[in-house]
């Protein structure tokens, strides 16, 4: 027997568990109007209790802005101008509650900055290695998820380390990979008995069979790219949206990164935030063209790259079916009505 | 079928069939509840998915920024004083546009609506007689409608069109409420409460820029913040740059503003950005007696000079 039961009442103290050996435990909390994953305050809770936070836990291992460099502008000195790398080590971490849907981000971002070609990117590597996913199954998957159209599921475990499962007066746990097995031996926690494993497993089916039929994404790679790239429908469809980065920094795995310098005082730092195809910043020449130049180019970006570039390199649709950019878009636009005029 | 809706469809059609106009720009309904889509009509077909309910809430003025053809709008009383403001900036020609004019009832609160909904995903919602029904799985709950608005609804004063062609429906009562009880209670905090609150507020904030993209009246060519060279202010998340983009933006915004409340709602972290439009619209208000968008024939005060003016704050 290998799954683990905590009681409701007994959270707080196995968070406090996580936290030994001075590990950080992200959580999703309140954030004045929103959800976020946020490291837990001691005796904190996380709130389990709503569905998936607004932004995706990317930002644990793929933060909106972070400073890579730093070098001095003072002249005086012998190392001015010269770069030096910020230090990026940091404490083990575990983000706790995180959903199926955005632990199979992780599996996406890291083929984008670990697996392609021949670099791999240090500063999400470092952050990444020092992470253990504990992932919440979804009782009750909204109406705006569709996981199961991607290759997910609502108690999917790829990606995670351990599986909980809300079973209402208890969470069962259930390891996932060895890290996650070591990790739950190590806390000491209760086994769980053959019936709450049971009960979990119905929830499990229950919650998938209430997500109505999937429509599948992987007919767009049979699609000719240039006749897609080419059609007529990008027109119309782009219309309503107002390219705002909304959908893109919801977005489990969009991974769009812009590099700065910035200077204050004599300290110089150079840093990388979010971008995003959706604004005409990001495909600006220095000579002032703009190989996309209106609304419709950037709008047609982000699909064809979510669902047929990607998918033609690395044979999956860049997407995991969390519902972020459906459910926040100002403008309605919906993921899954692209996803089905491009396959029909 | 509300008869606004029915309105809406046979004039858009009228439009379209007699060549008036090359395009209607309206509602259709969302693909999820709580929603409604920009829908641009082109075709009588298309004229059947014109839609109308609590959730129209997208200024739609701001998709008319800088058209060529004729357009028709269905316009509410906000978008209607946008519009006032686009022909004042020479965004569009009166004589391009035709306004089919809706009178408002206020715009339904998404948020303050599923918070109602405790825990429980809405799947439906029902208007009729000044109450909102909510229902999902197992959640049946019904309100009136006065509580349930947006605030920006809540505190309006121009719910009819200012400006309009064709008016769709029979106008409402005007209200002159109080707009600036929030406003005046963080005025009246001393300027470290007020520094710690505006930074409480804006921390948030992941410079997604829905809040510059619904508005309307954000049509600069280059905005300050897409500037490389030189380049105003840094990218990151800073707060010194989160600050920079929030009040400068709100300050472009000052006798310009009226308050839609699309910024508010474009936000997906929730920061309240109106307080800030709004502190400035009171201060234009109480100076020069400008209420944005009211009139075609006023000029704005922050875009125009006479010699007689104040000047006093020059030292």
């Amino acid at each position: 027997m290998s799954a683990r039961r905590v009681g409701r009442e007994a959270l707080k103290g196995f968070i406090t568990g996580l936290m030994e050996d001075g590990r950080t435990v992200w959580g999703p909390q309140e954030f004045q109007g929103s959800v976020r994953f946020r490291p837990l305050k001691k005796n904190g809770t996380p709130v389990l209790d709503v569905p998936n936070a607004t932004l995706s836990p990317k930002e644990v291992v793929f933060p909106p802005s972070e400073w890579m460099f730093l070098f001095s502008t003072d002249p005086g000195r012998e190392d001015a101008f010269v770069l030096k790398e910020v230090p990026q080590e940091g404490p083990e971490q575990v983000i706790l509650g995180i959903r199926p849907c955005d632990a199979r981000a992780f599996q996406i971002l890291d083929r984008v900055f670990l697996e392609q070609g021949a670099h791999e990117d240090p500063y999400y590597r470092s952050k990444r290695d020092r992470t253990l996913l504990i992932g919440l199954g979804c009782n009750t998957p909204c109406s705006t998820c569709f996981c199961h159209w991607t290759g997910g599921g609502p108690f999917h475990t790829e990606g995670l380390d351990v599986l909980m499962t809300d079973l209402g007066d208890v969470y069962l746990l259930e390891p996932v990979t060895e890290r996650g097995r070591a990790l739950l031996d190590a806390l000491q926690l209760d086994e769980a008995g053959a019936d709450e494993v049971e009960r979990g497993k119905h929830i499990a089916e229950e919650a998938r069979a209430s997500m109505g039929e999937a429509k599948d994404p992987r007919r767009i790679k049979e699609k000719d790219l240039m006749a897609l790239f080419g059609s007529p429908f990008w027109e119309r469809a782009h219309e309503a949206c107002v390219k705002c980065g909304v959908c893109t920094y919801l977005c489990p795995t969009c991974s769009c990164f812009d590099i700065q310098d910035e200077v204050r005082g004599a300290c110089g730092f150079r840093g990388r935030n979010w971008d995003t195809c959706m604004f005409a910043l990001t495909t600006l020449h220095a000579s002032g063209h703009n190989p996309r130049p209106t609304g419709k180019e950037r709008f047609r970006q982000r699909f064809m790259h979510k669902l047929k570039y990607f998918q033609d390199d690395f044979g999956d649709v860049m997407c995991v079916g969390c519902g972020r950019c459906v459910q926040y878009c100002p403008a309605n636009i919906d993921i899954r009505e692209i996803i089905e005029a491009l396959s029909a | 079928m509300d008869t606004r809706v029915e309105r809406i469809r046979s004039e858009a059609k009228r439009l379209l069939e007699s060549g008036e106009v090359d395009l209607v720009i309206g509602f259709r309904k969302g693909s999820i509840p709580m929603v409604s889509r920009p829908w641009f009509v082109r075709t009588v077909e298309d004229t059947e998915l014109l839609h109308w309910d609590g959730f129209c809430s997208l200024n739609l003025c701001n998709y008319l920024t800088k058209r060529k053809e004729k357009v028709a709008v269905v316009a509410k009383g906000c978008d209607t004083r946008s519009l006032v403001g686009h022909i004042q900036e020479n965004q569009i020609q009166r004589e391009q546009v035709l306004v089919l004019g809706v009178p408002c009832e206020g715009m339904l609160d998404r948020r303050a609506l599923q918070e109602r909904a405790e825990g429980t995903e809405i799947l439906e919602v029902v208007e009729s007689d000044g109450r909102v029904e909510i229902r999902g799985r197992g959640l049946e709950r019904s309100f009136p409608r006065q509580e349930v608005l947006q605030h920006c609804c809540r505190i309006c004063r121009h719910r009819n069109p200012v400006l309009h062609d064709r008016l769709l429906s029979a106008e409402v009562e005007e209200h002159q409420v109080e707009r600036y009880e929030d406003v005046e209670e963080i005025d009246s905090q001393s300027p470290e409460e007020r520094w710690a609150y505006f930074q409480n507020m804006l921390s948030p904030c992941i410079r997604c820029y829905a809040c510059r993209n619904v508005c309307p009246h954000c049509y600069c060519t280059e905005c300050f913040v897409d500037c490389s060279r030189p380049q105003w202010v840094g990218k990151s998340l800073d707060l010194n740059d989160v600050f920079t983009f929030h009040l400068f933006r709100a300050f472009h915004m000052a006798g310009r503003c009226t308050d839609c409340g699309s910024c508010e709602r474009a936000c997906p972290v929730g920061i309240p950005l109106r307080v800030l439009t709004r502190k400035l619209e009171k201060v234009v208000s109480e100076r020069w007696g400008f209420e944005a968008g009211t009139d075609l024939e006023q000029l704005p005060p922050l875009a125009t000079y006479r010699p007689d003016d104040p000047q006093d704050f020059i030292k």
